[in-house]
């Protein structure tokens, strides 16, 4: 077959395709309408002074509800400390992954192979099976209700991840570039901080962003860990609420879900932004 | 890997050459550390505390006796577990396996011959679903099933009968529910896998003759099955792991219905204050995932030349 010039690939769908596309675009829809579904509760519910369960327009929107949590000791407070687990739990993973992540890229050695295996076998034991033991050594080695201990505990859970995706990044940077300031004689670390890191900015970026979303989301581990209000985030005061005015209540643990969800809501699109929705597959598919 | 040239220090003493490849590992200490300390030790514990009558309050709290397999024995013999492991594997079969697997790839197919805004709206939809908070994803979810929830108001428009979807059928519901929050992992997985497809493979089939679904059957899915087999690994840890949007929907009740096994791990530590029981069905369910993970690490390994 000989053409003028070699037509590109991805010129567009087939004439089989475009036949498919009203078909397709249907069933999409409709998959994407029942997704949203429960969603629409949350929004409805928020702005409706009366929500029950009940998906309905609310008749008169109003900001009660919003007004109703937006308290220090409801609201405020809780959030701070999900701040402070999640932005805690972010950086120990950056320090220590970045750190482990450098050798196990610029030196082959015998070590490497089984270490990040293990590593991997790390991400796959099922965290909330673990949650029962780790309180019980919580208890013994008395360190129940410690916002550290419980910042580093949930970093050790993201480490493992967090350890193959920088490395996965680590090794996007070319070597050539340190081998410079290797003859001029920089050490290892020296070379670490001033070529490589700012190099994989974007990278340690969705690193930290990842790892916080996590932290911020998680409900289990600071709900066994953390007894006390004044230290519970607000994936745990939340449950406490429900629990308490459930009954009533059911448009201000809306609005409160909202409040809380904004934040991991705009992380993540700035990340899917940069660096394509597949993000967080990065460490774990391609390996 | 890169491998630094030049890294080797001039000619020393062997000895010295070993000690400096070793200081080169010096940095994967912390992680090390905090790998055996966090990670490593609550798993050891856990077959260590299983073995014991350690408790959550009281005499045994402090000074946690050796009781042998006592706790295997009462684990082996509890209907609970039975029933817990059953509901365990229906949860992962169905709503992992078939349900998020299945919804996951039949959308990352369907992507590809919708128009791009509706492919990109509807993704914005499945994703929004698994980036919510879990625990607001659990409430939104319990709203969905509850009885004067928008599922019934649904069939009711429909003119059909409205169960109470979370005590008559609790395990539908968190099912339903898991598939809501989770296909978009495999969702995306797919879509990744699918475009690694080379598009003239298709192509000629496509010349040679072969239908929409011959072309999926014999062509892409044999091409993409690393993915499928990661993406199969992956959400049943997941879903094995799944806590809250149960504790949340129906708190493993009613009467244990819907009673998986992190449910009965925490309810047996926690609610019956029995932590050597507790972790021993917390060690069930950890060898379960160390299974899984190991025939996973095995998988990437055999993948990788």
């Amino acid at each position: 077959m000989t053409t003028a010039a070699p037509a590109p690939r991805h010129l567009g769908p087939s004439p089989g395709q475009r036949r498919a596309r009203l078909p397709a675009d249907a069933a999409l829809l409709l998959i994407g309408a029942c997704f949203l579904l429960p969603l629409l509760w949350l929004v409805f519910a928020s702005l409706d002074a009366g929500a029950g369960h009940q998906t309905r327009v609310p008749g008169k929107v109003s900001l009660d509800n919003f007004a109703a949590v937006m308290t220090p000791g409801l609201l405020f407070q809780p959030l701070w400390n999900s701040l402070v687990l999640s932005a805690g739990t972010a950086a120990v993973n950056l320090v220590v992954a970045v750190l482990a992540a450098y050798p196990l890229s610029r030196y082959r050695s015998r070590f490497n192979g089984p270490f990040l295996y293990a590593v991997l076998f790390g991400t796959c034991l099922p965290i909330t099976a673990i949650m029962v033991p780790v309180y019980g050594l919580f208890v013994q080695l008395e360190l129940l209700d410690s916002m550290p201990a419980t910042v580093f505990f949930m970093a050790t859970t993201t480490l493992p991840m967090a350890i193959w995706m920088t490395k996965n990044f680590m090794d996007g940077v070319p070597v050539s570039l340190e081998e410079a300031a290797w003859v001029d004689g920089a050490s290892a670390m020296v070379a670490l901080r001033t070529i490589v890191l700012p190099l994989m900015r974007q990278g340690l970026g969705v690193v930290f962003i990842f790892v916080f979303i996590q932290a911020w989301g998680n409900f289990f581990v600071p709900f066994v860990l953390l007894l006390s209000e004044a230290r519970q985030p607000a994936a745990v005061s939340i449950f406490s609420f429900f629990g308490q005015h459930g009954a009533v209540a059911y448009g201000q643990l809306a609005a409160f879900s909202i409040l809380y969800s904004v934040p991991v809501l705009a992380l993540y699109v700035i990340v899917a932004r940069g660096a394509g929705s597949s993000f967080a597959l990065s460490g774990a598919v391609k390996g | 890997m890169p491998v630094l040239p030049g890294s080797r220090p001039q000619p020393t003493p062997r000895t010295q050459a070993a000690f400096r490849r070793r200081a080169r590992l010096l940095p994967v200490v912390p992680a090390v550390l905090l790998l055996l300390v966090f990670l490593a030790g609550p798993v050891l514990w856990a077959f260590h505390a299983s073995f014991t009558n350690a408790a959550l309050t009281g005499r045994n709290a402090r000074n946690p006796g050796w009781v042998g397999l006592e706790n295997y024995q009462r684990l082996f013999t509890d209907p609970v577990l039975p029933l817990s492991l059953g509901l365990t594997v229906l949860f992962v079969g169905g709503s992992a396996i078939l349900g998020q697997n299945l919804l996951g790839l039949t959308i990352a197919v369907l992507m590809r011959q919708a128009r791009k805004p509706v492919a990109a709206a509807v993704g914005t939809a499945v994703v929004a679903a698994w980036v919510l908070p879990e625990i607001v994803a659990a409430f939104a979810a319990y709203a969905y099933f509850s009885r004067d929830g928008t599922l019934n108001q649904l069939l009711g428009w429909l003119g059909l009968g409205q169960p109470d979807w979370l005590y008559a059928f609790p395990m539908v519901a968190i099912m339903l529910a898991n598939v809501w929050r989770g296909t978009a992992f495999s969702m995306l997985v797919y879509r990744a896998a699918l475009d690694d497809v080379p598009a003239d493979v298709t192509e000629a089939a496509l010349m040679d003759g072969a239908g929409a679904w011959q072309r999926l059957a014999f062509i892409t899915l044999p091409m993409i099955r690393g993915s499928i087999a990661t993406n199969l690994m992956l959400i049943t840890l997941q879903t094995l792991a799944v806590f809250t949007l149960v504790w949340v929907m129906t708190a493993g009740g009613p009467s244990n219905a819907s009673t998986t096994l992190p449910v009965l791990a925490y309810v047996e530590a926690f609610k019956f204050g029995d932590i050597g029981y507790g972790t021993a069905v917390a060690s069930v369910l950890i060898l379960i995932g160390a299974a899984f993970g190991a025939a996973y690490v095995r998988l990437l390994r055999q993948g990788k030349p």
